[in-house]
């Protein structure tokens, strides 16, 4: 054991010398006892995986950087770092919950891409095209009001002022318009959706 | 009979970095230099 210490502060002093096989050999001996560390805590590959770089990136830097003053205590010393990034890592995440998706819930099922894809934007396309063919074959009073009202989302009262006719026969031939669109598409089986 | 219902025994997982990971580190390792400087120390990426 004290033979193994004496070896880890020799080969960081190797190290900073700027032996760079010294790190690699530091690396190889203590990787299982950090990373099995660090997934201890995490419990994902992926997580530890990132912590186990972090650490030892902050390690590098600290040993060329000359800042290292605990000789002998390699191993804890990078254990330390480890901790440290583990607790970053679980206050970083407190503070942006996220979702894992790998229990019982699924957080996909609630949530649903609402852009159309290629082909439902094709069919609600080809759907409105039909749309305004039926509406062209209606009586011109009642295309009028159902244009107003339906493209250019205007109120019944507005459609009254502006076509000079009183609410109620806006209203009727709106009314109109929908039953004899409907008898349209009911004759010529038309399907309507999307 | 009672049957016997046994769990699978979990895999023993190799708990070991990527081989990827050690060998990204050992590269940064070499492409880092310090740059001393009138008291000042500078980090340099080389790649």
């Amino acid at each position: 054991m004290n033979k193994e210490l004496i070896q880890d502060a020799e080969l960081v002093s190797n190290y900073i010398q700027g032996n760079e096989n010294a790190l690699s050999i530091l690396i190889e001996r203590h990787k299982q006892r950090i990373y099995s560390f660090i997934y201890s805590k995490v419990y994902d590959r992926d997580i530890t995986e990132d912590i186990f770089q972090d650490t030892f990136i902050k390690v590098i830097r600290t040993l060329k950087l000359g800042k290292y003053n605990e000789e002998g205590k390699f191993l804890p010393w990078v254990m330390r770092i480890a901790h440290n990034l583990v607790i970053d890592h679980f206050r970083k995440n407190s503070r942006m919950p996220k979702f894992d998706n790998a229990g019982e819930f699924s957080i996909f099922s609630v949530l649903s891409d609402s852009s159309l894809n290629a082909e439902k934007s094709i069919i609600k396309e080809q759907v409105e095209k039909d749309v305004r063919r039926i509406i062209e074959e209606l009586p011109d009073d009642q295309k009028q009001v159902l244009m107003m009202r339906m493209y250019q989302d205007m109120s019944f009262k507005e459609i009254s002022e502006r076509t000079g006719v009183s609410i109620n026969t806006a209203l009727g031939r709106m009314r109109y318009a929908l039953i004899n669109m409907r008898k349209v598409i009911e004759q010529k089986n038309i399907v309507l959706t999307n | 009979m009672a049957k016997i219902y046994s769990t699978k025994t979990p895999k023993n997982i190799n708990l070991k970095p990527k081989d990827e990971t050690v060998s990204f580190l050992l590269n940064y390792s070499k492409a880092l230099s310090v740059i001393n400087y009138n008291k000042l120390k500078f980090e340099a990426l080389l790649n």
